[in-house]
């Protein structure tokens, strides 16, 4: 194989990693503002589950930010075409998600009920809303979305937002809700005591069953609908071209992967391992540290279910099938591919040390009384 | 018509859109740096007054950085759902500055900002200052790497065509992270937000002095302030002059239109203080001119050449011409990727393929071009040239202005004088919004003065947009003004109770210096 088809497929899985990072640690603080009302009652009980997150959500966002920007780096007709082709479902997110901080930072700086009520609502919306939006995007991506290149590679997108709210895709917007709600609960159950603890444990089984049964119905579902075959491609080092393949439509290709490689299996496996694992942690009351994990192995297996899937498709067209976006055919260059290889493999150590040691600075359960002896600092 | 609605929509809504951000990123530049300075102090003197002072701003910066992470997200964003044709042409370039931007400033800012809040009881006095610096560091490192993006969306080197995949490739990364245009604006950018941070802590502590309120803290925080603030607005103006002659080098035509020159003087040029350019007749009215001023800034020598607008633009007519050439080729190569003949007239006239794309609004196929289509093309290189002058003269103004207020602050506070004049103090408060103002200018300055490209020389910016219907770009448009406006309401209510609120609210003891020895 050579060097630029070993960096390509690096960078398929660094994709893979930064999604499951964004999952795993913007994931906890998505599942924790879904929480808010109803493992909080009372405002000191919001305000203890908004102080667990309070201290590390800005390093959380920054996932999705490098997400964002790594694709942008290193697959540019991927960010081009998913981010125009889902415009309006991007603005909604974007709204989402600009609510999320400013509803963290602001809803503590009043006492009114009505303010904090306000912003509570914000806060709840602003973490179902990007859960769902993800959820949908992977769902349209699996079934493939409508858009053509023409000889320019010039994208043109025919859908529209309706479109993307098709019975597939929301039945993988659930699986996002409730995969996000369970890593959320796993979280504050290490970080809060007493009754919002209690309340965390419940949703926390109630949501990881939740998510075992929706995933292993989108399984199902999924080996039903039609997914893409690659017939012949230019070569896996050829130049960035979409537009040099042939590509057909076939029922349950989706599932070709694992018939070729059962091994591949692993990954819905840990999918529904993890949460299974989750649930039971949860019901015999061992929701701790040990569920944290759990849960995050739930979340890689789903998300690598996706990635393996599809392989070597990252974005498939439904409309101009030849259109798709193949990991052989949508990269940058291997100059660029090869340059952020090096920089990441020195930063991202770096960036997992000083984040590791942040969270040991903070360790231990957030209390009310910690909240009282420090008002004002503390959100 | 329908393409240039989308065009025009989506120029309104990244301009706005980023004007709203680059609202934020200032102060958080400027501030950040001034915490870590007044932590410096707290940490070697052992006073509590400073770690007070590192507090209370601190608690302001908070405020002011939520949003701009927010409305960072926005700008990221843009780049694909606005610009898809733009993304897909110099992304293989522009993307990966964006990327280690997350990885190494972004990262370290974000993470270290939560500590440095919620760290105060759990860490030690150095400890808790490690964490200011990096804050500070990682802000500094952002603005590095999105200037360094930006700095090849002006000066796009190190980076080649390639017909294989119809689109700009790096072929020299190391020139593109040290391309000099993006170093000049990285510092004279860096340096805007310490003096948009300056002000900011000067106003609001001639606030509290003119009203005798926490004399000590505003007594410290102002003489801070007006130290750094003088040193910040120097280097302002001397790196903005640097930015000049970059952009005299590099960019000759936003050189031309800032100073409305219409034709080539001999050099040394002139330089047009104020005057009102007319653009039909191609003239500068009523202009008062500095003899020699422009031709030293821009090319630094006595008889270095500053071309007027009217010998670009005839310069632009051949680049158009040599860029068919390239287009042609390019056809000729798709089609027989072995024709040696148009493989030679390609690499021959490459660099100027971007001025070939500037005829597609006129005709689809290029090559078939007609003179009149030509000589349009050419005259849309020149950038709007009105907003231009005058937003660089207002932004120049201040530039001065800010050296002169800070200069007599710092002579004050050096003299222990700093409430003898009250007048003065309420110049302090009053001048707050300007280096916003500024800053906001010089943004207009070096992105329309870039039109008609997003990439200069490479990229038309109307092509650039993604082929997203009309309304859905009213949609984000609209959902943008209504809610950025509901948010800047919510921002500023919060920031002016904060201050009226003033350093007592933080009464609630954290463990002083002893506590934290013992």
């Amino acid at each position: 194989m050579s060097e630029y088809a070993i960096l390509r497929l690096l960078w398929w899985a660094v994709l893979g990693v930064l999604l499951i990072g964004i999952a795993v640690m913007d994931g906890f603080d998505l599942g924790s503002a879904i929480l808010l009302p109803f493992v909080g009652r009372t405002d000191m009980e919001r305000r203890v589950v908004i102080n667990t997150i309070g201290p590390v959500w800005e390093g959380n966002q920054v996932w999705l930010i490098l997400g964002g920007g790594a694709i942008f780096a290193a697959w540019p007709p991927l960010y081009a075409v998913a981010f125009s082709g889902f415009y309006l479902a991007m603005l909604l997110l974007l709204c989402a998600l600009i609510l999320r901080p400013v509803g963290f930072k602001y809803r503590g700086k009043l006492e009114n009920p009505r303010w904090r009520a306000t912003w509570d609502t914000a806060l709840f919306l602003g973490g179902l809303v990007p859960a769902l939006v993800f959820g949908i995007a992977f769902g349209n991506v699996l079934r493939g979305v409508p858009f053509r290149f023409d000889d320019t590679l010039r994208m043109t997108y025919t859908g529209t937002v309706f479109d993307l709210f098709n019975p597939f895709a929301l039945l993988c917007g659930l699986v996002s809700v409730a995969m996000l709600t369970m890593h959320g609960a796993a979280w504050l159950a290490c970080k809060t005591e007493g009754v919002v603890r209690r309340r965390a444990q419940r949703a926390g089984w109630l949501a990881a069953l939740t998510l075992a049964a929706l995933f292993v119905l989108g399984g199902v579902w999924a080996a039903t609908l039609d997914g893409y075959t690659l017939r012949s491609f230019a070569g896996m080092d050829a130049p960035s071209n979409p537009l040099t393949k042939h590509v057909v439509r076939e029922t349950g290709a989706l599932m070709a992967n694992y018939a070729a490689m059962p091994w591949a299996a692993a990954a819905p496996a840990l999918g529904v391992g993890g949460a299974l694992v989750t649930a039971l942690l949860a019901l015999l009351r061992r929701f701790r540290g040990l569920a944290f994990v759990t849960s995050g192995l739930a979340i890689a297996g789903v998300i690598a279910t996706a990635g393996v899937s599809l392989f070597p498709f990252l974005l498939p067209s439904s409309l101009d099938p030849t259109s798709s976006l193949t990991v052989w055919d949508a990269s940058s260059s291997a100059t660029t591919l090869l340059v952020m290889s090096v920089v990441t493999a020195i930063l991202l150590p770096i960036v997992l040390v000083y984040t590791a040691w942040v969270y040991r600075v903070l360790r231990g359960p957030v209390t009310e009384a910690d909240i009282a002896a420090d008002p004002h600092m503390t959100y | 018509m329908t393409g240039m609605d989308v065009v025009q929509l989506s120029r309104w809504q990244f301009g706005l859109t980023a004007m709203y951000h680059f609202l934020f990123v200032p102060l958080t530049l400027g501030l950040s740096v001034l915490l870590a300075i007044m932590e410096s102090i707290y940490v070697t003197t052992g006073r509590t007054v400073w770690r007070d002072m590192v507090q209370f701003w601190g608690l302001l910066f908070g405020i002011n950085f939520a949003l701009g992470v927010a409305t960072g997200l926005t700008m990221e964003f843009e780049f694909g759902t606005n610009w898809a044709y733009y993304a897909h042409y110099v992304g293989d370039i522009f993307g990966a500055p964006l990327a280690i931007e997350g990885l190494m400033a972004f990262f370290l800012e974000a993470t270290f900002i939560g500590l440095f809040f919620f760290g105060w009881k759990r860490l030690t006095r150095v400890q808790h200052l490690i964490v200011t610096v990096l804050t500070a560091l990682g802000t500094n490192l952002s603005a590095l790497w999105i200037l360094i993006a930006n700095g090849w969306m002006q000066n796009p080197v190190g980076a080649r065509f390639n017909i294989a995949t119809m689109r700009m490739e790096v072929t020299d990364f190391y020139a593109v992270v040290f391309n000099p245009v993006a170093q000049a604006k990285f510092v004279h950018t860096v340096s805007a937000g310490y003096v948009t941070g300056a002000m900011f802590v000067l106003s609001v502590s001639a606030f509290y002095l003119s009203r005798g309120r926490y004399r000590g803290l505003a007594i410290r925080s102002m003489t801070v302030a007006a130290s750094f603030g003088l040193a910040s607005a120097l280097s302002v103006v001397v790196l903005g002059d640097e930015s000049g002659y970059m952009a005299g080098l590099n960019q000759k035509m936003k050189i031309a239109a800032i100073e409305a020159m219409w034709r080539t003087e001999p050099a040394p040029a002139s330089f047009t203080v104020f005057g009102i350019p007319d653009i039909d007749t191609h003239t500068t009215n009523d202009a008062i001119r500095v003899p020699w001023v422009l031709g030293l800034i821009a090319t630094r020598s006595l008889h270095g050449q500053v071309e007027g607008i009217d010998n670009l633009v005839a310069q632009a007519r051949q680049s158009i011409k040599s860029g068919m050439v390239a287009y042609g080729a390019m056809q000729t190569l798709r089609a027989h990727a072995d024709d040696a003949a148009a493989r030679a007239a390609f690499d021959a006239h490459v660099d100027d393929l971007g001025y070939a794309l500037l005829l597609k609004r006129y005709t689809p196929n290029v090559t078939d071009a007609s003179e009149d289509q030509i000589a349009a093309a050419a005259t849309d290189t020149i950038p709007p040239v009105l907003p231009l002058f005058f937003t660089f003269r207002v932004m120049v103004a201040l530039g001065f202005y800010f050296i002169a207020l800070f200069g007599v602050m710092f002579v004050l506070a050096s003299r222990r004088q700093l409430e003898r004049y009250p007048w003065l103090l309420r110049v302090c408060l009053w001048s707050l919004p300007l280096p916003w103002i500024a800053a906001e200018l010089g943004w207009i300055v070096a992105e329309v003065g870039r039109q008609p490209w997003t990439i200069d020389g490479v990229l038309p910016t109307f092509l650039s947009v993604s082929s997203v219907p009309a309304a859905d770009v009213w949609i984000s448009l609209a959902a943008f003004v209504l809610f950025y406006s509901v948010l800047a309401v919510v921002e500023v209510y919060l920031m002016v109770r904060t201050i009226r609120h003033g350093p007592h609210q933080l009464v609630p003891p954290v463990p002083g210096p002893s506590a934290q020895l013992a």
